[in-house]
């Protein structure tokens, strides 16, 4: 109700512009005169039902032809035009069908509920030239997604320069939960199973959360309506890592009774190779299954899905160092301090990880303009990190960690003339379990969460060519934590006036505390879609999104091994605040389409981790990096164009710009994406084979708006300790990489397809570093690389 | 009706699924830590003398307390030896043994000013390489004062140039302890 009134007051402000607007009402019956109340009656674009009498209106229609389709389960449907003049009655008689009494199956369009925000897709062709890489390397297809990686396997999406827990992944409709808060562990998906993968750059998905301060991934499976059965299997060799991937699934589709799915994926690569050297254990693993099975009756659906993700990563050995002496020498020297002979072995540091996801799906058609859904999922997440330890230690994780989350999902969808309305709630309990076992201070310890959210999202379309959105969601969140704190550090943070009551317990010089926290929180949507002629379109879009600090940022308390830092949470850290606004020009011509879309994201108690220093322990002196919170505006423009030359030839560019500042401190943001331009000319011609060619450049700038967190330490130079400035502010030079795609398809047996793909990424085998890498400070990004991919369609 | 029922459902559900995690944590033990590094150096003619860090919060902010017990005498050789402690778990664990067993995959590394003195190894791991748990010291011959820093470094590349003769350089490998005795004394 709250976002009626909240819409309806949007919808003012918008105001209506005059149109010539007419009204179509009139009555549906059966041949003997029975009304037929929620017969299906689509005039223009207008869906309605007719009411419990039979009865129906469609309002501010266009004049002139307008298509008018009636139809109900068990009659012969109406498919005519009608020229609209004047406001007129309709009355329409339907006529039994007499030939076989085929029952007709009900089903919503998707209806697109943000239509204020133009969405960005990303298709199967795409998804499957991925197929042996990451989710997070996908999404750079995406102009203003970035990516933040640890070496060249962990890959988190960045959009409009944010990440981590602001860009929530939601896959299947089901919020990805896995521990992905540090910045070194990437999302826990396979990309072969998406369909479709869509990137929302604000917060205006509010049925999927409210914190979404950077932006959602959606990810859609594979969902095949018609009654056939097909396979598919991606076969990708690679020189970079000398290794392959396979993934083969089977699909039976159905438009009703019974459909499945089912994926499998293989991959296996050795370490990656630098231009100059081997980038020692950076091999991986990764075997993933998932399937899903559905039955589809007259009314409804109801479907199983299930997934696992299976994966071992080797963590870079040079990067594994140690204290400030050793990330002094690796930033100066700037060779890695490690580099062994080509291996497919994989040493500690090493991540294991598992994720597990069930879910069961329920979906009830009313009509055609409502439905209902009702989910629930589960997921298990296993984190095991392995780090290089004395002895028998080498063989035991230095953190283990197991996240559990049960939630539950029920969505109302409604459609009404000019409205559509979407409504629902979630709850979900969570649990994290950090095994002791390991005999290293957990950098996440154990804790449960609890929360609610309820919300309602409308669109109005004011005319055929206007609509207007406004969604409201509130959220309810309670974690609490047991924690054991070394008594310096409590006193380090602080934490002794603020935080005394947490303390429950005592134990040496620690103390066990019991920190509790709980939120209430409001976001909120709205915007607006207009329309003129010749296919301009300008979309605008305001959101509020409130994001809760993330475990990490809470609890983090000591030497995260894998980056050689020391990591600390704050307490007192606030909920951050998020209003973005983001407009978007789409122009497209008959062979040449632009897009721009400048942002402005205004952030109260933006959290970030920031370098403050360094603390020395028994084995030297390590970085400090805290989390802070500031008031940061990003600001910047994403371009994209398409040119499609001729036939053959088409030419796409993008460019992704982004400024963050740190308002309280006044100066820049960290880890800011630098500007990046992408050019792309591709060749296809179907007549020989299908052939396609590309030729892609991708530039990177250097950033020079960053903040200068560098700080002196001593380390032993020519057997004397000397004080030195460590760099670790510094982003490296531009690069520009240059890649080549082509592919060619033919026809095998029957329906059957072959396509066979050659590519060569970064062909000019060019040495560079990015900013946006956490390792960047101990050795060089990857060589050139080259793939061939064959595909099967049977 | 639907929508309360499933509500019910939700709260029956997180209600069950929480209930069951009331136990209090096992605090971690630390087993590998080591909080304490003492370097002795024994002298025939001259007063032994020790030097311990010692920093019991591991990775905690406090910094290690370094404490020297006296000075050193010039031109004088000295039979050194260093041992690691963990004093954080009850009993104190000696991890020296553990170094000397996989000595192969350590070594100690001695850092100081040419004019504080010149180390030597004299102990060998299964391969004929310097470990570095047993030293001498060869002091210098004019009175001065200097840091002496004491690293032991986990797999180091023990074949790599320098390294079998105490410089770090090329060692690599991570560093288990890294010491630092401020203003040691010679006179």
């Amino acid at each position: 109700m709250q976002s009626k009134i909240f819409s309806f007051c949007c919808f003012c402000l918008f105001c209506t512009v005059g149109y010539s607007q007419i009204t179509v009402s009139g009555k549906i019956t059966t041949q003997d005169g029975i009304p037929l109340p929620g017969s299906h009656v689509h005039i223009g674009k207008r869906i309605v039902s007719s009411d419990a009498a039979g009865n129906y209106s469609v309002k501010r229609l266009a004049a002139g032809n307008t298509k008018v389709f009636i139809s109900y389960i068990g009659f012969r449907s109406i498919d005519t035009t009608v020229n609209l003049v004047v406001d007129q009655v309709l009355n329409f008689t339907l006529k039994i069908k007499t030939d076989q009494l085929q029952e007709v199956v009900i089903r919503q369009k998707a209806n697109k509920l943000n239509k204020s925000l133009l969405e960005q897709n990303i298709k199967m062709p795409t998804i499957e030239k991925f197929s042996n890489q990451t989710l997070g390397d996908i999404l750079k297809e995406v102009a203003g997604v970035s990516s933040l990686k640890t070496g060249s396997t962990v890959v988190k999406p960045v959009i409009n320069g944010l990440f981590g827990s602001r860009v929530p992944i939601i896959n299947n409709n089901v919020r990805l939960e896995d521990q992905q808060w540090g910045t070194e562990h990437a999302p826990n998906f396979d990309i072969n199973a998406a369909g479709k993968i869509t990137v929302i750059k604000g917060a205006s998905g509010l049925q999927y959360g409210g914190d979404a301060v950077g932006g959602l991934v959606v990810i859609e499976p594979i969902s095949v309506k018609k009654d056939t059965l097909f396979g598919k299997t991606i076969l990708n060799m690679v020189s970079n890592g000398r290794g392959s991937s396979i993934s083969t699934s089977l699909h039976k589709g159905n438009d009703k009774g019974w459909s499945w799915n089912a994926l499998g994926t293989y991959k296996y690569m050795g370490d990656k190779e630098a231009p100059d050297y081997v980038l020692s254990n950076s091999g991986n693993r990764e075997a993933n299954f998932s399937g899903d099975i559905k039955f589809t009756g007259k009314k409804y659906d109801v479907s199983g899905y299930y997934s696992f993700y299976n994966t071992t990563i080797g963590i870079l050995s040079a990067s594994h160092t140690g204290n400030v002496n050793d990330l002094y020498n690796s930033i100066t020297n700037k060779i890695p301090s490690v580099v062994n002979d080509f291996t497919y072995d994989i040493n500690n540091p090493k991540q294991k990880v598992q994720h597990h996801l069930a879910k069961l799906n329920y979906n009830y058609y009313f009509d055609e303009t409502a439905s209902l859904a009702v989910q629930y999922s589960f997921q298990f997440n296993k984190r095991l990190e392995f780090d290089v330890r004395r002895g028998d230690f080498n063989n035991r994780a230095a953190l283990d960690l197991e996240l559990s989350t049960h939630a539950v999902n029920v969505d109302y969808k409604k459609t009404l003339h000019d409205w559509s309305l979407k409504s629902g709630f979630n709850g979900s309990f969570q649990n994290n379990f950090a095994n002791p076992a390991t005999g290293i201070r957990p950098l996440i310890p154990n804790f449960d969460r609890i929360e609610f959210g309820t919300y309602g999202i409308v669109n109005y379309d004011i005319s055929d060519s206007f609509s207007v959105d406004a969604g409201l969601r509130y959220d309810f969140s309670q974690v609490e934590a047991t924690k054991f704190y070394f008594k310096s550090r409590w006193d380090e943070r602080g934490y002794n006036s603020e935080f005394a009551d947490f303390i429950v317990g005592e134990q040496g010089n620690q103390w066990l505390a019991k920190p509790s926290f709980t939120f209430h929180n409001i976001s909120a949507s709205t915007g607006f879609h207009k329309e003129f002629g010749q296919d301009l379109h300008w979309y605008t879009n305001v959101s509020l999104a409130t994001r809760n600090p993330n475990p990490s940022e809470f609890f983090s308390d000591g030497l995260h091994h894998s980056t050689g830092v020391i990591e600390l949470g704050d307490l007192a850290l606030d909920k951050e605040q998020a209003v973005k606004l983001s407009t978007t020009l789409q122009k497209k011509w008959t062979s040449f389409s632009v897009e721009v879309n400048p942002f402005i994201n205004s952030i109260r108690n933006f959290m970030f981790l920031r370098p403050v220093g360094f603390e020395t322990t028994i084995r030297g002196a390590f970085p400090v990096w805290e989390y802070q919170q500031t008031n940061a505006r990003l600001a910047g423009v994403d371009v994209q164009t398409h040119w499609k030359i001729n036939n053959q030839w088409q030419h796409d560019f993008a460019l992704a710009y982004v400024n963050g500042r740190d308002l309280t401190n006044k100066e820049f943001l960290i880890d800011i994406p630098p500007l990046n331009l992408s050019n792309k000319i591709q060749f296809a011609k179907t007549e020989w084979s299908d052939l396609k060619l590309e030729f892609k450049s991708e530039m990177v700038l250097r950033q020079n708006r960053f903040p200068d967190n560098n700080f002196i330490t001593s380390i032993v130079a020519n057997n004397e300790l000397t004080p030195v400035l460590v760099d670790i502010s510094t982003p490296p030079p531009a690069y520009q990489l240059l890649h080549f795609y082509s592919e060619i398809s033919f026809k095998t047996f029957g329906k059957s397809s072959t396509t066979i793909a050659f590519s060569i990424q970064n062909i000019l085998n060019t040495t560079y570093r990015d900013y946006l890498n956490r390792q960047r400070f101990f050795a060089d990004e990857m060589g050139r690389n080259l793939q061939l991919q064959l595909k099967f369609n049977y | 009706m639907k929508n309360s029922k499933i509500l019910a459902l939700v709260l029956v559900s997180v209600l069950t699924f929480s209930s069951c995690s009331d136990d209090d944590p096992i605090a971690v033990n630390e087993e590998e830590l080591i909080t304490t590094v003492t370097t002795t150096l024994t002298s025939a003619g001259s007063p032994t003398v020790t030097m311990t860090s010692r920093d019991l919060d591991g990775d905690g902010p406090n910094l290690p307390v370094v404490t020297i017990s006296g000075n050193l005498s010039i031109s004088t050789t000295y039979t050194g030896a260093v041992t690691f402690l963990n004093e954080s778990v009850t009993p104190t664990e000696d991890i020296t043994k553990e170094v000397k067993e996989e000595g192969y995959e350590h070594q100690l590394f001695f850092q100081a000013p040419p004019a504080i003195g010149v180390f030597t190894y004299t102990d060998l791991d299964k391969n004929g390489k310097p470990i570095g748990l047993a030293f001498t010291l060869r002091t210098g011959s004019a009175a001065t004062t200097g840091d002496i820093v004491v690293v032991l470094r986990h797999k180091p590349l023990k074949d790599a140039a320098g390294v079998a003769a105490g410089s770090i350089t090329n060692a690599a490998g991570s560093t288990d302890a890294s010491v630092t005795y401020r203003g040691v004394v010679l006179r």
